[in-house]
């Protein structure tokens, strides 16, 4: 399945998913819960942690349940059911969900109600079935080892996005925004500067 | 062929994340018993993870909750003295920064993770769970219903005028109350009355339109700080905004009964013709009372072919009628903006904070 599986390939493609190819900002993956969240920093990295932690054991664990049945051949289960890997991942992240609901309910319930409603809505978040979706691109014949860096890389990617958005919000809230600007429109307007200049980081690593 | 592992490879996945979840559930949720200490009681104990409202209501412990352990009434507030862990998000909407200090608490959030030691009002402890069956309904507006409850043989209820009852609202799938001012005198104690305005999709008002004479119902009481002055030189103001007539009915018919020559006024603010209630009752009551003003006013005269009486906002009312000399008493019950706006002009006529009781709904 892959080319070579070195240390350092590996963490190219941890670089390149936290800087080039950042789920948020290069492909606007998991905007929705991006801007709702991202008014305090607190909240924001209790976000990101969960959608980090999520992000990576899904990713390794689809990436096991992918070419462990539904890839043509997969030693359970011989023929071709990647037609299934949407609804597969999908339920996979949603069990995980819960998983981390309970978690954060139990040892931490001040950061289970910040998230609020959020929390389900990882479920939905469409950065984390993106980072599934795109790890088993054939194209980018990825490992074990790099499926993982790229999970973990997108979260922590995603999780840096939303820190520095929120750290930019707080600010904004004394700023002076012309009145049709405040709210949604300036927090759209300074991703994607966020956006342009994550641009200046392309051609530095690459998946 | 492939149909057939495809629903096997779906269904086995399904299963075994299901498997994983309930073990998660049974190490996670599990909390072991906790004990809850309330006010002198001797503590309960009871398995943890429960809400602390829900072992108020196993416990007989009827504190007043309209929004069935949602965190959106904001009515539920009691003091946590230990235990009960960190105030979240969902209760600081309904607690000030002293409420907070003081470890007040909306019962329907906290989890019992730990022994708590919990204080509830003392007239918390004296509410108590009454059966009754529908005697009478009628509608006295277009959208407002009048219910008489006829509470089980031998049981009697206390109530100060103006409190309000809570009426369990059934098949809701949680414990849903509603509440609803006693309309009656406190003097009726087999039988209490209420007022129940329709509101479109509302649990507790649907239900309530739909309930039959002779059906049973539910509910617990009394609550309220509503607390009439008695002495004889006190003026009484009651004023009403369309529901908000039901406590303002049961303190008049109380003077009525008790003090027939007491001075009150009762202002009732409504849009139309359509919306007033009791006026044939009240006139006969002014009739009997010397002293008893009775103002109507309505808001959109327009609508209202054939009224002679008085039109504008009910506050406005006030504004006209009342003086600014003497002991007084103000009571309130409306919509917020009614309660505000007539707030201030009792603020302008004199009347002190303490002066005045007021519901919102």
């Amino acid at each position: 399945m892959t080319t070579e599986t070195t240390l350092g390939s590996v963490a190219v493609v941890f670089l390149a998913a936290i800087l080039t190819n950042n789920i948020l900002l290069a492909k606007f993956l998991g905007m929705c819960s991006f801007i709702a969240i991202s008014r305090n920093i607190r909240t924001a990295l209790g976000m990101g942690l969960a959608v980090t932690f999520v992000t990576f054991c899904t990713a390794v664990l689809n990436y096991a349940i992918y070419y462990g049945i539904l890839v043509t051949g997969a030693p359970l289960c011989s023929a071709d059911l990647t037609f299934l890997s949407f609804l597969v991942f999908i339920m996979t992240i949603a069990g995980f969900v819960q998983l981390v609901e309970m978690i954060l309910e139990r040892f931490s319930p001040v950061l289970y109600y910040n998230l609020g409603i959020f929390l389900p809505l990882i479920t939905v978040n469409c950065a984390i079935l993106g980072v599934n979706l795109l790890m088993i691109d054939p194209d980018l014949k990825f490992g074990l080892a790099k499926t993982a860096a790229y999970g973990l890389g997108s979260g922590l990617g995603w999780l840096m996005a939303i820190c520095l958005m929120a750290g930019i919000r707080q600010r904004l809230e004394v700023a002076d925004i012309p009145k049709p600007l405040r709210g949604l429109g300036i927090t759209v307007i300074v991703t994607g500067l966020m956006a342009m200049a994550f641009m200046g980081f392309t051609g530095m690593v690459d998946l | 062929m492939i149909y057939i592992q495809a629903i096997v490879v779906l269904g086995g996945l399904g299963g075994t994340l299901a498997v994983l979840l309930l073990i998660a559930d049974r190490f996670l949720a599990n909390y072991g018993p906790c004990k809850v200490a309330i006010n002198d009681r001797d503590p309960i104990e009871i398995e943890g993870g429960r809400k602390l409202l829900e072992v108020f209501y196993d416990n007989a412990i009827f504190i007043p909750s309209a929004c069935g352990g949602q965190g959106t009434c904001g009515f539920c507030k009691i003091t946590v003295k230990d235990g009960g862990g960190p105030v979240l998000p969902t209760e600081l909407p309904y607690l000030t920064t002293e409420e907070v200090e003081a470890g007040t608490r909306l019962a329907c959030q906290v989890k019992v993770r730990e022994d708590v030691v919990v204080h509830v009002k003392e007239e918390y402890l004296n509410v108590k769970e009454f059966k009754a069956v529908i005697s009478s309904a009628r509608m006295i507006t277009h959208d407002t219903r009048e219910l008489r409850l006829k509470l089980t043989e031998g049981e009697e209820i206390d109530y100060r005028p103006g409190q309000y009852v809570q009426v369990f609202v059934p098949d809701t799938g949680e414990t849903t109350f509603r509440a609803y001012s006693v309309a009656s005198a406190p003097s009726s104690k087999t039988e209490i009355e209420l007022l129940v305005r329709l509101v479109p999709g509302g649990l507790g008002s649907t239900y309530l339109h739909n309930i039959r004479v002779g059906d049973g119902i539910t509910f617990t009481g009394a609550y309220g700080e509503f607390e009439l002055d008695m002495s004889e030189d006190t003026e009484l103001v009651c004023v009403g905004g369309g529901c908000g007539m039901a406590p303002m009915r049961s303190i008049l018919r109380h003077i009525h009964e008790v003090a027939p020559t007491r001075t009150c006024r009762l202002f009732f603010g409504a849009r139309t013709t359509d919306d007033i209630m009791y006026m044939n009752e009240f006139q006969a009551l002014a009739g009997e009372m010397k002293a008893f003003g009775l103002h109507y006013a309505l808001s959109e005269p327009a609508q209202s072919p054939g009224w002679d009486g008085e039109t504008g906002f009910i506050h406005e009312s006030v504004e006209r009628h009342l003086g600014t000399e003497g002991r007084r008493q103000a009571f309130l019950c409306g919509p917020p903006q009614m309660v505000e706006a007539t707030m201030r002009v009792l603020h302008d006529r004199g009347l002190t904070r303490d002066q005045i009781f007021y519901d919102e709904f």
